[in-house]
């Protein structure tokens, strides 16, 4: 059964030049314990897509159903992993990572300390575990950030670009990282990216999306073998579907620009 | 202690040509502290000795010190009527200082929550707030006489209305800049209205809010010498106007610096507790830096 499911959803918003249509017709479904990445030019509604599952925007038109029940609000279920790390600057780093877990609507998920200590072991952050988010390297600030979201143990991971503000060589690792605890953990992930190449060698499907109004354009199916390793983006199959996204993805770019320029 | 201090330091113990340069280093941190001070003294004890200006318009620093001295003991009688009283005007002032600072920075705190959090509450509080806030405390001081008679409800009403502005102000601003991520973060992780409030939005704006605090304190030491002249009988304002009307400007002097160095040290307070609630900023903003 689909864990999430979008039917016929559209989603406008009012701007001062008036209604913006930022989604239209989506339809979609995401099986559970699947890793979907989400690709397309700025501006193609991914993000707007991510807030409407994580429950932070309600859908104009169509439904969203997650485990066959529709969205209310954000929850504990579906977590977020923000492309600007949501650390609480004022707690340290076993601290933030414990900060869901001792909320009420999180009572009987385990024990903070435990998990905590558990998530600090995986994520190599336990020498680290009694800093401050603002001592932190970026990328030891993403891990801690994950490890805060999966400390709740959600069903579903939403990650919004989760890589974007880090330098190449650390983005590599991250990804490897993900990789990893996915192996180990099995959530269905959505994942937003602009990075292509991080696209295909993370998830199991690629929606390539095109902009205004955004729609999805094409679900790429990506038939490498898990466990994914690095040296797989040299691999021919590898190269032949970038390829293929990239081209959907810069012919409706350059598209979307001759028809903004048209239209001024 | 600045980075700079640390950095130096540090230089200074691996190249060790270094005691006499550290004495010396220290020598000048020193020089650089005292210099002004120590210079206006000079020049204020010069100009009183020498006739200048006319002793009992301008007292020496050495007779301003002998005054506080007696004000403090009662041992020389050199401060006549005032002689032995200083701790019975500086408790009342203090007292009268926390007393409205404490009821105004928690109202403020109070009603910057509410406005900062809720449109309704803004549309209902913060128009009247913005306009109460133009007239200048001391304006309040006829209307407090009227309603509150001579005595410390006056003293303690001004210093509450002037602590509050700045933090209602403050809290209310602090709450508008709460990162909308962490707070997003925390409703997806499952948070409530109240855990919301208190392990997100509170602590988020406690930088703000101590600025407010801050602010706050400053004018209750204005608002209590203002109060004491005009409402009541004790305190080092009174104490002030007491002698400025019977010609003891060294009293009067005495006076203002014992206002001045309870004001500072009631700052150093506030700053000790902000830097308690704020280690964490520090390392998120340039004015941790230096």
């Amino acid at each position: 059964m689909a864990r999430i499911e979008f039917r016929q959803v559209d989603k406008n918003f009012a701007t001062r030049d008036g209604e913006l249509t930022a989604l239209a017709g989506i339809d979609l479904s995401v099986a559970d314990k699947e890793f979907v990445a989400l690709v397309g030019a700025s501006g193609c509604g991914k993000s707007t897509l991510l807030n409407l599952i994580a429950g932070f925007e309600m859908p104009t038109g169509g439904t969203i159903l997650v485990d066959g029940a529709r969205i209310t609000g954000p929850g504990p279920d579906r977590g977020v992993v923000f492309q600007h790390t949501a650390l609480f600057p004022w707690l340290s780093v076993a601290d933030n990572i414990a900060f869901g877990l001792r909320l009420r609507a999180n009572r009987g998920k385990g024990s903070p300390q435990a998990v905590t200590q558990r998530m600090l072991e995986r994520t190599g952050l336990l020498p680290f575990r009694a800093r401050l988010p603002a001592e932190l390297s970026g990328g030891m600030r993403q891990r801690a950030s994950i490890a805060s979201v999966l400390a709740i143990n959600p069903s579903t991971l939403l990650m919004d670009e989760p890589f974007g503000a880090l330098d190449a060589l650390t983005r590599s690792v991250m990804q490897d990282f993900l990789l990893e605890i996915w192996e180990q953990e099995r959530k269905t992930v959505l994942l937003v990216t602009h990075d292509i190449d991080e696209a295909i060698y993370l998830a199991d499907r690629t929606v390539v999306m095109t902009a205004h109004p955004g729609r999805i354009r094409e679900i790429v199916n990506v038939e490498l073998p898990r466990p994914r390793r690095y040296e797989m983006r040299s691999h021919p199959g590898f190269i032949e579907l970038r390829d293929h996204v990239t081209g959907i993805v810069r012919s409706e770019a350059l598209e979307g620009d001759a028809a903004a320029g048209q239209a001024a | 202690m600045s980075v700079d201090d640390n950095v130096t330091r540090s230089v200074d113990d691996t190249f060790s040509a270094q005691r006499s340069g550290k004495a010396g280093r220290r020598l000048a941190t020193v020089l650089q502290y005292s210099i002004f001070p120590v210079a206006v003294l000079i020049l204020w004890q010069i100009s009183a000795q020498v006739g200048f200006v006319r002793r009992n318009v301008l007292p020496a620093p050495t007779d301003v010190v002998a005054v506080w001295y007696d004000l403090v003991t009662g041992a020389t009688d050199s401060a006549g009527r005032y002689s032995g009283t200083w701790f019975d005007h500086a408790i009342a002032s203090t007292w009268r200082v926390y007393a409205g600072f404490a009821w105004g920075v928690a109202l403020g705190i109070f009603m910057g929550l509410l406005i900062g959090l809720s449109r309704i509450m803004e549309r209902v509080f913060d128009p009247t707030i913005q306009v109460l806030r133009n007239i200048p405390v001391t304006a309040w001081v006829p209307l407090s006489l009227v309603f509150f008679g001579i005595g410390n409800a006056p003293a303690i009403f001004l210093i509450g209305l002037g602590a509050f502005f700045p933090a209602v102000i403050n809290t209310t601003h602090g709450v508008r800049q709460v990162d909308v991520t962490l707070y997003k973060s925390a409703r997806m992780m499952g948070a409530d209205e109240r855990e919301l409030l208190a392990r997100v939005i509170l602590p988020a704006s406690m930088p703000s809010i101590m600025t407010g605090v801050r602010l706050s304190m400053g004018i209750a030491w204005v608002l209590v010498v203002v109060a004491e002249i005009l409402a009541v009988r004790s305190g080092l304002g009174y104490l002030l106007n007491d002698a400025y009307l019977f010609y003891r400007n060294d009293v009067v002097i005495a006076a203002m610096l014992s206002i001045g160095i309870l004001g500072f040290v009631s700052d150093r307070l506030v700053v000790l507790v902000r830097n308690s609630l704020l280690a964490w900023n520090k390392l998120e903003t340039f004015g941790g830096q230096n």
